[in-house]
This record gives C-alpha cells, structure tokens and sequence, in this order.
C-alpha cells in the first residue's frame, strides 16, 4: 500500500494500515541520522513552516531538524515574537504566510481543533504538531514506534498511560493509535484528571496506578501540567508523587522487560522518580531520537505524491 | 487485446551472464582489492547477491554487499503514487572503495543517477561502475553501463521483467509486448 495524506491532523481518522506505513516510511529514515553527511535532498525546494502559538522545544525541534535533513527550507514562527501579540487572528496569521507560499505548515495552538480550522481554510498541507487537548499525532506515532522497537510488535501488549489524562493531547491520540494497532489501553491517574467518559474512546481506566501496571508490557507517564491549572486537581505535588509518581517500587509491578516512557518534559520527583527515569528500563531518548525519523516520514508523505504536482 | 510475452533469457541464461558478468568486474578491477557490491531495491539488490555468490565461487573469498534504497533521492517524487521507501543497508564505509551498483534493468538511467547521488552522500568512493542485467535503451541522461547481461533494443511502450524465485534467483527475463 501506499499513503498520501494532504494533512496530518490527528491519529483518529487513520488506518491501522496507514499508521503501520508511516512506521515503516520512518524506520527507512531513521538511517539518515546516524549518517555522517545527515541530509537527503528529498524535499529540497519545499518550504516548512513551524508555526507555533504555544511553547515548546523539543517538538519544533524535532520538526525542524527533520525538515533540514530532508533539505526542506525550514522557518520557525513563535507567538510571542509574531503578530499575534498584536491582536492578529489565527486565519490573518495563517493566510499572510500562505501568501508566501509554503508547501507545509506545522502548527502547534492551545485551542483544540486549530488544525483543523486552518487546513479547511488554506491550500497547503497542515501538519498538528498539538492542538489544544485534542490531539498530538508526532507523538503518538514515535510512541508507537519506539514501543514497536523494542518489543517487536504492537498488538497484544498492554500500554499503561499515567497522569495529568484531562490536559493531555498525547493521551487521546495515542489511545486512538494503540487501539488501533492492536494494544490493550489503561488509564490512571487521579480521578479529578480523568476526563467523564474517556472509556468511550477504547480503554481501561484506574484510580489506582499499582492496579494499572500489574503486569503491564510499557509505562507511559505523563507531566503534570502546572501551566494547565494542574495544582487545583491534586492537594499537592507530594502527594500525587506519592500515589501517582512511579518508582522502582511500583515499577516492580510490571513486567521485568517493561519499559518506561515519558513524552517529556519530565518533571523529576513527581510523576516519574530520578532512579526510574535514568534507570535501565526508560526508552526516553530513544522516544526522542525516533521523533526526527517519525517526523522526517510525515513531511515526506504529506509533501509527496501527485497532490502537490502544480507547485512542482 | 492480449499481451505478447517473450521469454529472453531463462534460467540458465541469466546464471551465464551474471558468471560473464563476474568474471569480467575481476578481470577489469584486477581482483576483489577494495572491491563492494551495492544492489539497487529490490531487483538489483537480488541480483547483487548473486553476482557476490559468483565472485566468491571464483576468488574463494566474499566481497561486501550492501543494498541502496534511492527513493529519496528520485526526482520525481510530486507524481509519484507509490511513496514507499525502503531500507538502505550497507554496513561498511565506502571510502576509497571500488563500487560495483547492480541493477536489472537500465532505461532511463535516473534511478542510476538517484543511486550514484545516494552513495556519494555516503562516503567518497574511489569509482563507481554499473553492471545490468538487461540495457534496454532509451537513455534519458549520460549514463552507461560498464557490464551488461544483455542487450536488448526496445521500443518504449514494452515492458521488460526480472523474474525471481522464492529465494530472490533471478530465474527469466521477459519481453512483455503492449
């Protein structure tokens, strides 16, 4: 098979078929960036545009070196020194960068669907690189792919996703794409930060983090996000680290070949303890390592193909 | 309308000219000094094989392969409908090497030209030289090969095509007449 998005707004609309290609077109990237010239002229003449309205560093990043290795032309656009700060709107915003013609623009915003409102309104291809509470699809594709890594396979194996649940956009899009290839979901945190029905969406859920990862294959713990109000779910941060945090203890619980994963920024000493995050069973950077190849094959499949052939 | 098929080479066709083929790169490269094998996906990586299997019948002694993926290095990825791209593996340096690319069939000669791309961003080779299977004509770039199985003129509405066995044994080439 072969797949050849326009955009990318979210896991929720694809296939298993369609996530496997976008591992597989990964995998075959992957190579480049342990070359020692790190550039393939695949999308040379392209231009990239990181567009994003919300902090982050790791994820432009990760977009941007991707876009370089492919020789795309890549420009970042943050909120704070565009003309947002002057009252511009999104749609304002967007259309005067179309009018410079880019072939991708990657958007993070803090409104859930802003992706999507812009990819019915412009010509390019949109990529969600975050939006809002929505959906985070990068993410949970490098998930899936470094779980993929090192485990062999997907389907089977029991995912257990931990934390702040209500604020995270990289809970729903990894439910949807774990579902779909073929894991068994469980969800824990604090019942203040499940959100009501989240079981809806294909998943467990647990109040207790030690009954959730009872022999679970991969742990993935989330950030509390203090930015989000996260402080007025939970009394306090010594006491969501107590029950919520995990340790070697907890650790215990699951599989001895487990392993552990945090979509970063960690924050040390509260949902993930020191010894867990440098200890033998975290695949962290390796998340972060298989994010540049996961992203270099999501702007080579959405710039590809007949569907751009007039600006060729 | 049916299609005419014809059969150029079987078999044993194909095994004496990838044995010609083999003697011919020992021969011009006097021996397998600093000699690697890069076979082009998918067809050309098989082929490879087998020219490595030959060379070693004749020599005692393996020479390198590797496989080349050139997708991304194709200039014609925006009408493109297939977007697949395969894995690259050669698991040796390249400098200063004499590279042998195998491919099965030469037309156009832009896939050639995508893999000599492809391999420059590598390493620095000493050479690269091409051998085919079949040269069917219709270059489109100052490509040539410098060891061909067979020459074959063709008109450029017929399809030429590399059969291969279970276990990647080239076993025919057909002529496939439109």
């Amino acid at each position: 098979m072969s797949f050849n998005p326009k955009h990318v707004l979210g896991i929720k609309d694809l296939s298993a078929e369609e996530i496997t290609f976008i591992l597989d077109t990964a995998d075959s990237f992957k190579e480049i960036n342990t070359r020692q010239i790190k550039k393939v002229p695949t999308l040379r003449g392209k231009t990239v545009v990181n567009l994003f309205f919300e902090a982050s560093t790791r994820t432009r990043t990760s977009f941007e070196i991707a876009g370089k290795r492919l020789s795309a032309d890549t420009v970042n656009i943050s909120a704070s020194s565009s003309s947002v700060v002057k009252g511009e709107t999104l749609e304002d915003t967007a259309q005067n960068i179309e009018a410079m013609h880019p072939d991708i623009i990657v958007m993070r915003h803090s409104a859930s669907g802003a992706c999507d409102y812009l990819a019915e309104r412009l010509n390019c291809s949109v990529i969600n690189a975050g939006d809002g509470t929505h959906e985070h699809p990068s993410q949970a594709l490098l998930d899936a792919f470094t779980i993929r890594q090192h485990k062999g396979k997907i389907a089977g194996l029991t995912v257990v996703i931990a934390g702040d649940v209500a604020h995270s956009r990289v809970v729903r899009s990894n439910i949807y794409c774990l579902n779909k290839l073929g894991a068994k979901v469980k969800i824990a945190g604090p019942r203040t930060m499940i959100p009501p029905g989240l079981e809806q969406l294909g998943c467990e859920v647990y109040t207790n983090l030690e009954e959730a990862i009872t022999d679970a294959d991969c742990i993935m713990m989330l950030r509390i996000q203090r930015e989000r109000q996260g402080k007025t779910l939970i009394p306090s941060l010594r006491e969501y680290a107590r029950f919520f945090g995990l340790n070697e203890q907890k650790l215990k619980l699951a599989k001895p070949d487990a392993i552990v994963m945090h979509p970063g920024p960690m924050n040390r000493g509260v949902e993930i303890a020191s010894s867990v995050a440098d200890g033998q069973q975290n695949v962290i950077l390796d998340q972060v390592e298989n994010g540049v190849a996961v992203r270099m094959a999501l702007l080579y499949l959405v710039a590809g193909g007949e569907k751009l052939q007039d600006n060729c | 309308m049916s299609k005419e098929v014809i059969e150029i080479l079987d078999s044993d066709g194909v095994t004496r000219a990838l044995t010609r083929i083999a003697h011919e790169i020992l021969e011009h490269n006097k021996g397998i000094g600093n000699l690697v094998l890069i076979g082009i996906r998918t067809g050309g990586a098989y082929l490879a094989a087998q020219l490595q299997q030959k060379i070693s019948e004749i020599e005692g002694e393996e020479v390198p392969l590797g496989i080349i993926d050139v997708t991304m290095y194709r200039d014609d990825l925006c009408s493109r409908s297939d977007l697949a791209v395969g894995q690259t593996d050669i698991p040796f340096r390249l400098r200063d090497q004499k590279i042998i690319l195998v491919d099965d069939v030469l037309f156009t000669g832009r896939t050639i030209r995508a893999a000599m791309g492809a391999v420059m961003d590598l390493g620095r080779p000493q050479s690269i030289q091409l051998a085919i299977l079949v040269d069917r004509g219709h270059r489109e770039l100052p490509i040539r090969p410098d060891y061909i199985g067979r020459n074959l003129p063709t008109s450029r509405n017929e399809q030429i095509k590399v059969d291969f066995d279970d276990q990647n044994t080239a076993q025919a080439v057909h002529l496939i007449k439109n």
